[in-house]
């Protein structure tokens, strides 16, 4: 294999993003994160400019921030404040304040674009290895938590009665949520992380029966849309990551009319 | 004998206020317990205290070495999104043979609806589907949280019915909360009174009896104390729903 083509370390970037993104965007779907998922990911930003000033890894900079901003929505929640009102303060606080960051870099101001639409053309070789160990660790982190996070989905009591501590899972839903957060920005960028998350997830769950089913679906439409998109910016010189959602979309309208006329159609035959 | 689980001067504070104050519990194997209390008395916050869910201000909470919880949540608020067959829900967060599931189910007094969508079982048939998962866990101890609320009283009679099948067959202790005073007391081997703390506790017909149980729930006001005395202590001719179905619980 020859990673110096850079459109196939394009499309095993956006494979491996597609691939830890769909699972987690499934629990992401189904516990209501999806403002939790925009705010985690606009806070990256802020982690963007931090790295830049302080000359520190991209990824570990966007990691860091990401975390801090989970954890911090995740203590301040049911304190006064409904949850939407204060994901949105943090949200879009975090993603003004970076910024204004990175404005006070002077160099680095032609980069802000991708970082908030991606660059997946300009994915490097060390890029590659840290979207696809992030994916693995996700991967391997949902996997294993899967059944007891599932439980602490559907109740929290229920989980307790099995000795599952819901917090707990909470918790490593989080960090495996920033973890993708931090892989996606090159692939992505952070506007459009949360894409990634959930439109997959919401393609998989009409053919869907099980859980496991869904996730399974999901990361096959989130593979095949990275891979499509990718070939479609390529023959129509459109941005890449923008484009890759564009497709993801296209496939939720798809399932969504096919759903619809399945509907329909099942309808029909109950009543001749 | 030593006790399944033992709260001793358990108090919970949800800020300043006290949800609950000073509360001695004790279940034994084999015995079916009730708590009874109006609106806000604590009730859910004594079983999320006893799974493990609040954190207590005060006292402590002792629970058998390896005791072994089933528990029959109020209700599941399933998200559209979520595909969930009842064979993958029975599974959950343990992986169980299928032949184990079809005997919960039968348990629980289910036909074959194992391939079947959570979302599409009637509200009878997905109480009966928790109690099955809860059977599955092979508890000591069986919890049940307003089980029967959305069940009509022809439905809640037969679940409570099922649930005293299921401590024949099993051997667990059973902990109720309820609204339907008049069908799940008597169903009990005793009865908890609570409002904050235990006001009286004993056999239905000692808390029935007790001052402070009719102070809380009314005597002139017919209401459900009435309609537990009344069955109890005579019977009429004619035929009622409530008669029926405090016969179809006995």
């Amino acid at each position: 294999m020859n990673l110096d083509d850079f459109m196939l370390r394009a499309t095993l970037a956006a494979i491996g993003t597609g691939l830890a993104a769909a699972p987690l965007g499934c629990f992401v779907v189904w516990r209501r994160m999806a403002y939790f998922g925009d705010a985690v990911a606009h806070a990256a930003i802020l982690g963007v400019a931090l790295s830049l000033a302080l000359s520190l890894p991209v990824f570990a900079g966007a990691l860091i921030v990401a975390l801090v901003m989970a954890m911090a929505v995740t203590m301040l929640s049911g304190r006064g404040y409904a949850m939407d009102t204060l994901l949105g303060v943090m949200a879009h606080s975090a993603l003004a304040f970076g910024l204004v960051a990175v404005s006070f870099l002077a160099n680095v101001r032609i980069d802000l674009m991708a970082y908030l639409f991606g660059d997946i053309l300009a994915v490097s070789r060390g890029d590659l290895g840290v979207i696809w160990v992030g994916a693995a660790v996700v991967l391997a982190l949902v996997g294993w938590r899967w059944s007891a996070l599932l439980t602490a989905t559907l109740n929290p009591d229920l989980a307790r009665a099995a000795g599952i501590e819901p917090r707990r899972e909470q918790l490593v839903l989080t960090l495996a949520l920033a973890l993708v957060v931090a892989v996606a920005i090159k692939v992505v960028g952070v506007l459009l992380i949360t894409a990634m998350l959930i439109i997959p997830a919401a393609t998989a769950r009409p053919f869907s029966r099980t859980p496991e089913a869904m996730a399974v679906i999901a990361s096959c439409l989130a593979m095949l849309a990275a891979w499509t998109g990718l070939e479609v910016s390529y023959a129509a010189d459109t941005p890449t990551g923008p484009t890759i959602v564009c497709v993801i979309a296209a496939l939720f309208c798809l399932s969504t009319a096919v759903a619809g006329l399945r509907g329909a159609f099942a309808a029909g035959r109950r009543q001749p | 004998m030593s006790p399944l689980i033992e709260t001793k001067g358990l108090t919970v504070r949800y800020g300043r206020t006290i949800v609950l104050d000073d509360v001695d519990l004790r279940i034994d194997r084999d015995e079916i317990v009730t708590i009874v209390g109006p609106n806000g008395s604590g009730k859910s916050t004594l079983l999320r205290a006893l799974l493990g869910g609040v954190r207590a201000a005060g006292g402590q909470i002792l629970r058998a070495p390896g005791l072994r919880l089933g528990y029959v949540p109020q209700r599941l608020s399933l998200d559209p999104t979520l595909p969930l067959t009842v064979a993958r829900f029975l599974g959950l967060p343990r992986r169980v043979r299928s032949g184990d599931i079809h005997a919960a189910l039968e348990a629980a007094g289910l036909a074959d609806v194992a391939s079947r969508q959570m979302a599409d079982l009637s509200g009878g048939q997905f109480q009966r589907v928790l109690l099955a998962r809860a059977i599955l866990e092979d508890p000591d101890l069986l919890i049940l949280d307003e089980a029967t609320a959305g069940l009509d009283q022809r439905g809640a009679a037969a679940f409570y019915r099922r649930i005293e099948e299921v401590r024949a067959a099993t051997g667990c202790a059973v902990l109720m909360v309820s609204h339907d005073l008049h069908v799940v007391m008597s169903a009990s081997d005793r009865v908890i009174c609570l409002n904050g703390h235990v006001c009286c506790e004993g056999t239905p017909e000692v808390v029935a009896e007790a001052p402070v149980y009719r102070a809380l729930f009314g005597e002139g006001t017919q209401g459900a104390l009435a309609l537990y005395r009344h069955r109890h202590d005579h019977r009429h001719d004619h035929d009622t729903s409530h008669t029926r179905a405090a016969e179809a619980a006995q």
